[in-house]
């Protein structure tokens, strides 16, 4: 892993893996588009609302899989010092916070027509809005600091702590018997949806995924860019003042 | 353990001669609580419905007051480098302080919480169960509150920023809390305890592990 410590490694990398990453978000997100909105067939009981779904499932895995990422790359740049994982995690935050918030949005919308309410106080809702408060909370610490390094760590260490949540909104659904409906992929017994639906579900998440790891790649890099360029400049006014 | 009971006692001591966090973190809880006849109007029943909500969201407000100052005093003069240099672990230090916190803002709440409950209309037989859940979940938000205050020590805007940090995770001890002194819930409210029992248990080594991490990052 500390092959890939080097930034200019990771900018040669990521030079040349960008363009292949992107190219298949594009691909990728237009076939889940066109498998949700047009081939998969409409709910017996939901209709045509049910097309909610291939948005509000992938973002929610998305808002729980930047969350873990967030706390591995803040694992790995507190134990091993590693600057890279510290930059991956400062830029993986507000990707994770829109997950989130396309989630609660998307949920909304589609909870009106299905439940009759725009929010309910179920757990798993409950918890995935505190999920949208600790990304909020880890944006505001890391910028809360004169210095962006004591910033930076004392937001790992908030990022670990907060990770107990995960677990939280993942079982919240089995713990308690209330609005949302139960766990239907990820379930000891195999999943529980139709193939018809499932593929194009799974479409979108893999989709959703390649989206985060090419934004998060391009934040990264224009962070390192950022990085550069205030170097140069320090080194510039050093020079003429 | 010299070590700790002297940090527990000069805590102690500084906090009685400024006379000034623990009774104001009681007195706001009274005020702010009375806020609410004024705002949901008088009616004993609507009262009494709401009481153990506005007791239990009032108590987590209140232990956030003296939250940003908890490491501040000692982190500007010194006194935590010594502290950290100290035999004594770090995270032994952090417990102190949160045991010290709760001594002066969480146990008086104890004796508040009664007292506003009943001139909320709250039924005097749950009174019991109510103190007891207060009684195990305020420690465990002076824990959780020093992780907050050793996070944001040096921020600017600490005292608003420690609210943001520490309540999202702090809810949990609301919803069990709430549920274990609910007058209206089926049962008596044993599950609820208990889990109020297992986060404290839980807090009580993982609190200060991670706000020593933090004050360690804070004293480099």
């Amino acid at each position: 892993m500390h092959r890939f410590a080097n930034p200019a490694r990771f900018m040669r990398l990521s030079q040349t893996v960008l363009p292949w990453l992107a190219a298949a978000t594009v691909v990728l997100l237009a076939l889940g588009l066109v498998l949700a909105l047009v081939v998969a067939p409409p709910d017996y009981q939901q209709g045509e609302s049910v097309r909610i779904m291939f948005v509000h499932v992938p973002a929610a895995w998305m808002a729980m899989c930047a969350y873990t990422s967030l706390a591995a790359a803040s694992a790995a740049a507190l134990i091993w010092r590693h600057p890279l994982a510290e930059i991956a995690a400062e830029e993986a935050a507000p990707l994770g916070a829109t997950f989130t918030g396309l989630c609660l949005v998307s949920g909304s919308l589609w909870g009106q027509p299905m439940w009759g309410t725009w929010w309910a106080w179920d757990a798993r809702m409950t918890s995935v809005l505190v999920l949208f408060f600790l990304y909020l909370g880890y944006m505001a610490l890391l910028h809360a600091f004169d210095d962006p390094t004591r910033g930076r760590r004392a937001a790992a260490i908030l990022a670990l702590v907060g990770f107990v949540n995960v677990p939280i909104i993942k079982f919240s659904v089995d713990w308690w018997n209330t609005l949302h409906q139960p766990a239907s992929v990820l379930r000891m017994g195999g999943p529980t949806i139709d193939p018809s639906i499932l593929w194009p579900l799974l479409v979108m998440g893999l989709a959703f995924t390649l989206l985060f790891a090419t934004l998060l790649i391009v934040r990264m890099r224009a962070a390192l860019i950022e990085r550069k360029i205030r170097v140069l400049d320090a080194a510039a006014s050093g020079a003429l003042g | 353990m010299t070590g700790f009971k002297a940090l527990l006692l000069r805590d102690l001591h500084l906090a009685f001669r400024q006379g000034g966090d623990g009774a104001m973190a009681v007195i706001f809880f009274v005020l702010a609580a009375l806020l609410f006849p004024f705002g949901l109007g008088p009616e004993p029943e609507a009262l009494a419905r709401d009481a153990v909500g506005i007791v239990w969201v009032m108590a987590l407000l209140a232990s956030l007051l003296a939250l940003d100052r908890l490491f501040q005093g000692d982190w500007e003069d010194g006194s935590l480098d010594l502290m950290a240099l100290s035999p004594l672990p770090l995270e032994l230090v952090v417990l102190a302080k949160a045991l010290g916190h709760w001594l002066v803002s969480g146990l008086p709440l104890l004796i508040a919480a009664p007292i506003v409950a009943s001139m909320l209309q709250f039924d005097p037989a749950g009174l019991p169960r109510l103190v007891l859940a207060l009684a195990l979940g305020t420690p465990t938000l002076s824990l959780l509150g020093a992780v907050g205050a050793a996070l944001t020590l040096g921020a600017r805007r600490a005292a608003v920023l420690v609210s943001l940090l520490v309540l999202p995770l702090e809810i949990p001890i609301l919803i069990f809390g709430v549920a274990a002194a609910d007058p209206a819930a089926t049962g008596d409210g044993a599950t609820q305890i208990m889990l109020l029992g297992a986060l404290l248990a839980l807090a009580l080594p993982l609190c200060p592990w991670a706000a020593a991490a933090a004050l360690r990052q804070a004293l480099d």
